[in-house]
């Protein structure tokens, strides 16, 4: 991989000069064109699925529609509401605590996985890293039906095996429980995802830079830290920012694992949850679009401040 | 023959779990009490109307997920080939309920007949989504259901929906762990049912006499209706009652109260893994169900087969021969179908004729609604192996005569189940309050409907 970057990029080749003015006219207007044909399915799929619903649930949130009596133009009263909105407030928090405890596990996980695997002293390399990212590959649906399973409090294999040592296996999806087993789910699921991203960040290392290192006497563990570490942080950013939205989005795992325990796991226990019940339990469409946008402003603000830390540490180092 | 039948039983019972499920989570239905005076009496539809519509091709949509209801409505066809229904299951309980709602809302889309709980028929009605099904001969049927059925379907003159099954409640238990733990009979009273539970904990400390779901409002709704309370009504317009207090309502509250605080219940959450496998592991040694539960517990716990029994729900007061209602479902037909005469025909006929309602009841299991099946020899003499022999259907028919009438829904049952797992289910899970949970949820329902624009009593 590092040879091809040290290679010239073969799109760098240009036609000879010669003749260049002549010719040149007239192929730029239908190569503009093409490059508009080329982007135009993803532009019409992304105003029809993306821009159209976004502009309509924005507009949704302006009016109240009632069971009775009908619809209403309110102008921002839903945010209002939403803003002192106890469950939605908790909700916020809850998956901000979900961030703060999963994410840097996560992140940790995949970056230890990716410099192991970098190393190239792990025999069967292949295996182990397919078996890493295996789990994302497994829809996220299926895994929270499975871990469901493996959390039963009676007949659950955890409760079995600690059972069976003569202990007794928290009860994963009580109170004090249920937000650590979601991000073990989470982190499961997502950490051969990072890893990845990580892993390639890794690859494109020139490795130049290692062999110079090892001639002034660096250990692996030196390199990892004044090499690869500062070489892939724009890939950690990266993967950080997804997380912030992964999480602050969290849904499927609560959403499925909310019939396990409908006590624990309310209605409104993620705010994308609170708002996908507001809008199809409680019938309040309006509020639930409210919900969505604010919970959208939430996300791109975090996202905002990671991003502004991380680049003014790079500024600093 | 009979070994025939049986195995295709137990293999269809295995299907129509998943079905029974959603009517688990169902509940009663859409009666509204006496309020019937504002809906004007539509106009008769005539015969030759009804034969004129019969006999020109007609292309009609139904929703619903009822396993196997392509062999009723290939009947159908058979019956009228110029009619082509097409089946479709979009899910099931809320899915299919929101998917519907959306359609209706859109003005695409939505199916001429649907599949329609009892207690989802006022929300429907709410949005004048149903159409009246009296002038297309659908008031004749009211002798042919048990009183209690017809007032979830009716409003005075007017019916929403035609019943297909339903879930009178009665009580599977364990004999033999029963009998081990010195219990000789079902207790027949709830009295005699604390008793028992107390004796048979003391035997069993890692096991229950029963366990009541916090998240499970329909058969705390069912626990209700058979005290006699009548929480809910809604009159079809813009008025509904919440009424969680007085006597009816204490006597059942007070009643599991003091069973979850003496720890003489679990509280587990039903329909899940762990619940199935402490029905078959015997962590539960009863469990006080409807109609469909006997076929559903069979799919469930099949190593026990043989063991457990059907009686009555206890009762009250001694002597007494009340029960309530579970679950079970009707076929409505949409307000914007453009084929009234041949959607109507469709409910009704499935439901109604010889053939297609005998074996919605010995297929597919699901337990009739309609009284001609309920009589049916055919049905009621089904001996069942795994209650060792006993005529389940025969126990569950006579139940369903025992059902109070006049028990209301609201039109919002969706928002007031889930309100309940929050309310109610969290009192019961932590073994806490139950009166402050009932209480809280009777607050939450009135805010909710005072919100939404209702009148609320």
């Amino acid at each position: 991989m590092s040879t091809s970057t040290t290679s010239a990029p073969p799109g760098a080749a240009r036609p000879p000069a010669a003749g260049r003015t002549g010719r040149r006219k007239s192929l730029q207007r239908p190569e503009k064109i093409a490059a508009y044909l080329f982007v135009t399915p993803f532009f019409l799929i992304f105003l029809a699925m993306i821009v159209t619903p976004l502009v309509y649930s924005g507009y949704l949130s302006f009016f109240r529609e009632q069971l009775i009596g009908g619809d209403a133009f309110v102008g921002f009263e839903n945010y209002a509401d939403a803003l002192q909105d106890s469950a939605f407030m908790s909700g916020v928090l809850r998956v901000l605590r979900f961030f703060l405890l999963q994410v840097p596990i996560m992140l940790a996980l995949s970056v230890l996985f990716a410099l192991v695997l970098d190393s190239g002293r792990l025999r069967l390399q292949r295996f182990v890293r397919l078996s890493i990212f295996v789990p994302y590959a497994v829809p996220s649906v299926i895994a929270a039906l499975m871990w469901g399973y493996l959390y039963g409090p009676d007949f659950g294999p955890f409760a079995q095996l600690a059972e069976a040592l003569g202990g007794s296996a928290p009860r994963f999806l009580s109170g004090q429980w249920a937000l650590a087993s979601i991000a073990n789910i989470v982190t499961w699921g997502f950490v051969g995802y990072n890893m990845i991203i990580l892993y390639a960040a890794l690859r494109s290392i020139p490795t130049e830079l290692y062999e110079a290192a090892r001639i002034d006497g660096a250990g692996e563990v030196r390199i990892a830290r004044s090499i690869k570490l500062p070489a892939i942080r724009p890939a950690l950013v990266l993967t950080l920012i997804f997380s912030v939205i992964g999480s602050f989005q969290l849904f499927n795992e609560p959403s499925l694992l909310q019939s396990l325990a409908p006590t624990v796991i309310t209605n409104a226990y993620t705010p994308n949850l609170y708002a996908y019940n507001l809008a199809f339990v409680n019938q309040e469409i309006n509020y639930a679009a409210a919900i969505a946008f604010l919970l959208g402003f939430v996300i791109m603000i975090v996202s905002y401040v990671v991003q502004l830390s991380s680049q003014r540490r790079e500024r600093r180092s | 023959m009979r070994t025939n039948q049986r195995r295709a039983a137990a293999f269809a019972s295995v299907v129509a779990a998943g079905s029974l499920v959603l009517a688990a989570c169902g509940g009663g239905g859409g009666d509204t009490g006496e309020g019937g005076d504002d809906a004007s009496p539509a106009e008769e539809v005539s015969q030759e109307e009804i034969d004129e519509a019969l006999s020109t091709p007609t292309q009609l949509l139904f929703w619903t997920w009822v396993p196997d209801i392509q062999n009723q409505v290939d009947l159908f066809m058979e019956e009228y080939p110029e009619i082509d229904v097409e089946v479709v299951n979009v899910g099931q309980g809320a899915d299919h309920y929101q998917k519907l709602r959306s359609a209706l809302e859109a003005g695409t889309g939505a199916p001429d007949v649907a599949q329609m709980e009892f207690q989802h028929i006022s929300s429907f009605r709410l949005g004048d989504n149903l159409m009246d099904l009296a002038p297309y001969g659908a008031g004749e049927l009211e002798g042919d259901y048990p009183e209690w059925v017809w007032s979830q379907v009716s409003d005075g003159e007017a019916v929403y929906g035609i019943p297909q099954d339903v879930g009178p409640m009665g009580n599977l238990y364990r004999e033999d762990l029963l009998t081990e733990a010195g219990i000789e009979e079902a207790p027949a009273t709830w009295e005699e049912f604390e008793a028992a539970a107390r004796t048979y904990r003391e035997a069993n400390p890692d096991s229950y006499l029963t366990n009541l779901p916090s998240n499970q409002a329909g058969q705390f709704m069912g626990f209700l209706w058979q005290a006699g309370a009548r929480p809910f009504s809604y009159d079809g317009a813009e008025t509904v009652s919440i009424n969680l207090e007085g006597p009816e309502v204490d006597k059942v509250v007070e009643y599991w109260s003091r069973m979850l605080a003496d720890d003489l219940v679990s509280t587990d959450v039903d329909f899940t893994d762990q619940w199935y496998q402490g029905l078959s592991a015997g962590k539960y040694a009863s469990w006080q169900t409807a109609a469909w539960g006997p076929v559903f517990l069979q799919g469930t716990a099949g190593n026990t087969s043989g063991l457990w029994r059907a009686a009555p729900l206890p009762q009250w007061e001694a002597g007494e021969n009340v029960s309530g209602n579970w679950g079970g479902s009707t076929d409505a037909v949409m307000s914007t179908t453009e084929n009234p005469i041949a959607a109507a025909e469709l409910a009704k006929w499935i439901n109604t004729a010889q053939e297609p309602a005998l074996r919605l009841a010995t297929e597919q299991f699901l337990f009739p609604a309609y009284t001609p099946v309920l009589e049916d020899p055919a049905f009621l003499e089904q001996e069942a192996e795994f209650y060792g022999g006993q005529k389940v259907n025969q126990l569950f028919s006579e139940i369903s005569e025992t059902v109070s009438t006049d028990f209301g829904w609201l039109p919002f049952m969706d928002y007031a189940y889930s309100s309940y797992t929050e309310t109610v289910g969290k009192a019961i899970e932590d073994r806490g309050d139950l009166a402050a949970g009932v209480q809280a949820w009777q607050e939450d329902l009135r805010s909710y409907a005072e919100d939404q624009g209702f009148t609320v009593e």
